[in-house]
């Protein structure tokens, strides 16, 4: 399933019309210890660029933004317990949440694999 | 690990890592005493206060509680115990230099204290009658007149309870004279520098407004330029901490406040740093329309571990008819107490219970007066004197990223800049706690990397500054030649690091036992 | 000047390091001509620390202190008897002169106190977690509008009239910028508090029910009836007390169902002070923890293990969250709330008991004589340890005379309410375990000689 990447580091893996949201490894590592992810509610209509979730460390908040549009479907139900999961598998276990996309075109302005990684390399 | 220890009143000791045990059978170490906490000590049953010996007489139609409050009591010898050996592990002023910059943490008067607790000010209500606390009337207007002349503005809100109060109550007022000017709905945006304190983009939001930000240009102060160019007919003001949270006089302020002023802005000064030119600079001639002062920075109050504090604010002619209730009025006919709306029909609102901060107008009219016109101007020059000399004796061995922008002014800033890698700002901090000094401010402002902010304040010795120095200079010595010692710091504290991730993850607020 | 170390040969030599000429030299950045170049003209000079304290004696010394006068004043602050050993152990400089604890390893006497009060203050309501304080009674009832709005997503408050007007009006002032609706009930003069008027406003929109208890004329609203009806509405109950030393003998708001309980502190170990300062309460269930306002402390472990005790959840703080905090507000209220837990400590639940018993007998007492007086007549149908009387004339001039004789005969409902000149016959009347029998005759032959 294709992954792509946005310039403020979260991930969105597409399968179909289906989407699964997170951030980097990359962005886990600028925030430290992870102590609570605030995720949005089910349902919730997000447009792009909205703030979807918020997520703690010990001395900073940072906003995640949802990388497309969509209405989410699901949230990572783990995180509540164990936020420190997006610490130690960001881009796999510590997902944030899965999403309908509502225009799939709107993937194209994304980054690719490889286009992310000469990102993160050039900061 | 927890569990007390019954024997020794060995409330926590520790064995992680293998860390050194103390030697002694009670985890106390001479002078060095541990403390259980009140939970693990206290009896329902017991208590420390004598009430008179009467039998209660209840109404039978009050519907009373199904259990007493399940809250430990100690006997007064008990509680004294109690709570002098936690005082014992806090540091204080009164133990030594506090250089936390942008909190102004100097000496605090025990004559305010004796002055606060006379029984005139103490014991008396809020909404006793005018004509039984015309004393404590007169103590707001004293200070109220102060406040003025000292700032040169036309009036002052003297209720707000705190600085982040204070702006709250300066922001409503500028709201409140855009919507009496129909442009409320319009003027929306405040303008905030990026090195502001947090406090202001939260207030300017609560005050019903959106943020916008503004950068700082590469001497410290406010981009000029920029601010100017994002002036407009949706900006309400701007807030402008002056001198700044880089412990600099913003040159341009009366540009500044021209420009804005001229654009159907107001602009709000973060008083924060007041101090610095009290008695040598009145902001009124700077062109700004309100600004709260902090009587526990500025005049002294003590910070009591965390508040109360106290943020009256002055206002210019153009806010000050929507300064909020109550107000006091000194005039020729005596000092009375104005409390009606009716009374005041533009204040935009009440921004608490009652009048103020008493406790606080009394101790801080109590330095004021103690000082005069002429002391304070002296604590202004004492204060950034000491802060220069903090500059200049540290500049060889601390990265001091705005030394050639000019003097500084209550406060010097210096950065991380050439520690050895893997040494922060963090591991100089936590090394001042092991030589015996409270850390300056530490990554704060956010726009210089690892920001160490020293703030001496007026009421320390040369000698008290040199000691300190001292401390200074060998911990930098130590951070640019990587000592890992340091970073083990603080090891002679009643605690070591502590792992503040672990309390954020499973927060435990209150004691369960 | 004794505040000043600095003399003048340190500061040539100081100027000297720095490489300055003069202290002038370090204000060259003020614009030229906003620069003072002497004090301010037309203010005093610094003055003798015994000046000072005869100015400020003379000052105290024109007022009518409740040490003096036979005392009845309550309406949100109350005369309780501190002991000595409280204002003793606030005055100890490592409480008084600490800054708030962001150094824990050297804060841990500050930050323990205030893990036992949040301890404190989360069991006296009922609840399961409160925070280290607030300004005070009336911005923490706002601060829980506001976390209540946050929680339900929804911007609509109603507030009983029974609500202390100043609290309504703080509320109503910041509501004004943020945007929300509040529908605040009239206070009304009867028997009983509004619980019906405010059960029949509560809608599909409202986030919180606000209710004070007992209320501003010290009547006990029904909590649980109210809370099973915002509950049924998706609104959260807010409980506010303004008189702490009531839950000794009635029933804390938690455990009627309040989702939110807040409150003025005041009462206890802070003293009277002509308003300020005093102490925000603020207590809740867990499930809004990281939408509470305020400082809160947690416990933790050091590096070795021990036990100890920080400032946590500062995510939700104005200096990391900035225009997206969930307050402005920076401090907390910590020697009050200081005060505050050693009082609390030093009665334990018997003596917090004891103290509400004696409280309550006295009011008792004072309402059978006042109720007595002829012309006056005691309009609730039941208390705590405040209640309002109905009087022949307007409360605010009874009040004047009684002062004229010395005696501090309670607060006017229309100090509270200066618009509404039918409640302007009513008079509040409070009394605490200080009133003895001697101020009740007092103020019964007083108050009938003034109506006479």
């Amino acid at each position: 399933m294709p992954r792509y990447f946005t310039r403020d580091h979260e991930w969105i893996e597409v399968d179909g019309a289906a989407a699964r949201v997170g951030i980097t490894h990359y962005a886990q590592s600028q925030l430290g210890d992870i102590t609570f992810v605030e995720v949005p509610a089910v349902g919730a209509v997000l447009v792009r660029g909205d703030s979807a979730s918020v997520i703690d460390s010990v001395k900073a908040a940072s906003d995640v933004y949802a990388p497309v549009g969509g209405t989410v479907t699901a949230i990572n139900p783990a995180l509540e317990e164990a936020p420190d999961l997006v610490n130690s598998a960001p881009e796999g276990d510590g997902w944030l949440w899965d999403m309908d996309l509502a225009d799939p075109t709107e993937l194209d302005d994304l980054l690719d694999a490889q286009a992310y990684a000469d990102l993160v390399a050039a900061l | 690990m927890n569990d007390i220890n019954t024997a020794g009143w060995r409330p926590s000791l520790g064995t992680i890592d293998g860390a050194a045990l103390p030697d002694t059978v009670t985890g106390n170490r001479a002078l060095d005493l541990q403390e259980p906490l009140l939970f693990e000590i206290g009896h329902a049953d017991r208590s420390g206060v004598d009430f008179d010996d009467v039998e209660p007489d209840v109404l039978p139609t009050l519907p009373r509680r199904a259990a007493r409050v399940d809250l430990p009591g100690l006997s007064e010898p008990e509680c004294v115990r109690h709570y002098t050996r936690l005082s014992r592990q806090n540091y204080a002023i009164d133990l030594g230099l506090f250089p936390l910059g942008s909190c102004t943490m100097k000496h605090n008067p025990r004559l305010n204290e004796k002055v606060a607790r006379m029984p005139g000010f103490a014991a008396v209500h809020p909404l006793q009658p005018q004509s039984s606390v015309r004393g404590a009337l007169t103590v707001i207007a004293e200070l109220a007149d102060w406040l003025v002349r000292l700032t040169g503005m036309a009036a002052v809100a003297m209720s707000p309870k705190a600085g982040a109060h204070g702006e709250l109550c300066g922001l409503m007022a500028i709201h409140a004279a855009l919507d009496a000017r129909g442009e409320g709905d319009t003027r929306r945006v405040i303008l905030v520098p990026e090195s502001a304190h947090g406090t202001n983009p939260a207030t300017a939001a609560f005050a019903g407004f959106a943020v916008a930000g503004i950068p700082a240009g590469p001497d410290g102060r406010i981009d000029l330029a920029a601010l100017l160019a994002r002036l407009g007919s949706d900006v309400a003001g701007v807030m402008i901490t002056n001198p700044n949270t880089c412990g600099l006089f913003e040159r341009d302020i009366k540009t500044i406040a021209d420009a804005v002023h001229a654009a159907g802005g107001y602009v709000y000064c973060d008083g924060a740093n007041f101090n610095a030119i009290v008695g040598r600079v009145r902001p009124g001639d700077l062109g700004i329309d309100a600004m709260h002062i902090n009587l526990h920075k500025t005049f002294s109050t003590p910070h009591g571990g965390g508040g109360p504090g106290s943020g009256p604010v002055v206002l210019s002619a153009a806010l000050a008819d929507y300064a909020p209730r109550p107000h006091v009025v000194g005039d020729e006919t005596g000092v009375r107490l104005v409390e009606a709306a009716a009374d005041l029909p533009q204040a935009f609102g009440r921004m608490c219970a009652f009048h103020g901060q008493m406790g606080m107008f009394t101790r801080a009219l109590a330095y004021i007066l103690t000082h005069g016109a002429d002391g304070l101007r002296q604590v202004s020059d004492d204060a950034v004197l000491n802060a220069n000399y903090v500059l200049a004796s540290l500049r060889d061995v601390l990265d001091a990223p705005f030394a050639g922008s000019g003097p500084c002014m209550h406060e010097a800033l210096f950065s991380d800049h050439g520690f050895a890698e893997g040494f922060s700002t963090l591991d100089l901090a936590k090394g001042l706690i092991d030589e015996g000094f409270h850390p300056m401010t530490v990554y704060f402002p956010l726009v210089v990397h690892g920001a160490m902010l020293i703030e001496p304040t007026e009421t320390e010795s040369r000698a008290a500054l040199d000691q300190f120095l001292g401390a200074m200079r060998s911990l930098a010595v130590r951070a640019r030649a990587g000592d890992p010692a340091l970073r083990a710091a603080p090891r002679h504290a009643p605690r070591r690091r502590l792992d503040e991730t672990l309390a954020a993850r499973k927060p435990r607020l209150v004691w369960r036992g | 000047m004794r505040m000043l170390p600095l003399g003048a040969a340190d500061r040539a030599a100081m100027l000297a390091t720095i490489g300055a000429q003069a202290i002038d030299d370090l204000f060259v950045d003020v614009p030229a001509e906003a620069v003072l170049h002497g004090p301010i003209p037309g203010l005093p000079l610094h003055a003798s620390e015994r000046a000072v304290e005869r100015h400020m004696a003379a000052l105290s010394a024109q007022n009518l202190t409740a040490e003096q006068a036979p005392f009845f004043c309550g309406a949100g602050a109350y005369r309780h008897h501190i002991p000595a050993s409280v204002d003793h152990l606030i005055q100890r400089g490592e409480f008084l002169t600490a800054y708030t604890p962001y150094q824990p390893e050297i804060a841990q006497g500050t930050l323990q106190v205030l893990f036992e009060f949040q301890t404190q203050v989360a069991r006296l309501f009922g609840c399961d977690v409160a925070n280290a304080s607030l300004y005070d009674g009336s911005t923490a009832c706002w601060e829980a509008i506001a976390m209540a709005t946050r929680v339900t997503r929804r911007n609509r408050a109603v507030l009983s009239g029974g609500l202390h007007p100043h609290y309504a009006e703080t509320a109503a002032t910041m509501a004004r910028f943020a945007g929300d609706d509040l529908c605040m009930l009239p206070t009304r003069a009867e028997a009983d508090s509004d619980d019906a008027a405010v059960i029949a406003a509560i809608d599909g929109q409202t986030a919180a029910v606000v209710v004070q208890y007992p209320d501003v004329m010290g009547r006990i609203p029904d909590l649980a009836a109210i809370a099973a009806a915002a509950h049924a509405q998706g609104a959260l109950l807010i409980a506010v007390v303004t008189e702490p030393v009531a839950l000794g003998l009635i029933e804390s708001p938690g455990a009627l169902g309040a989702d939110v309980v807040v409150g003025e502190g005041q009462a206890l170990g802070v003293g009277l002070q002509f308003g300020g300062p005093y102490l925000g309460l603020f207590a809740c269930s867990e499930k809004f923890l990281r939408q509470m306002p305020g400082r809160l402390c947690g416990e933790t472990v050091d590096a070795d293990g021990k036990r100890g005790f920080v400032l946590t959840l500062s995510t939700r703080e104005q200096h990391i969250r900035r225009e997206k905090a969930t307050s402005n507000i920076c401090t907390n209220s910590g020697l009050c709330a200081l005060a505050f837990s050693i009082h609390l400590s030093l009665l334990g639940g018997s003596g917090l008991e004891r103290m509400a018993s004696i409280s309550h007998s006295r009011a008792v007492a004072t309402a059978r004589a006042l109720g007595a007086v002829a012309g006056v007549s005691v309009i609730n149908h039941t208390w705590f340890n405040e209640f309002a009387l109905r009087l022949p004339r307007p409360a605010a001039d009874v009040v004047e005379a009684l002062a004229a004789r010395g005696i501090l005969g309670g607060v006017p409902l229309s100090r509270l309410c200066p618009d509404r000149a039918d409640l302007a016959d009513v008079l509040l009347i409070a009394a605490t375990e200080c009133t003895d029998m001697h101020d009740i005759a007092a103020l019964a032959a007083a108050l009938g000689e003034v109506l006479a």
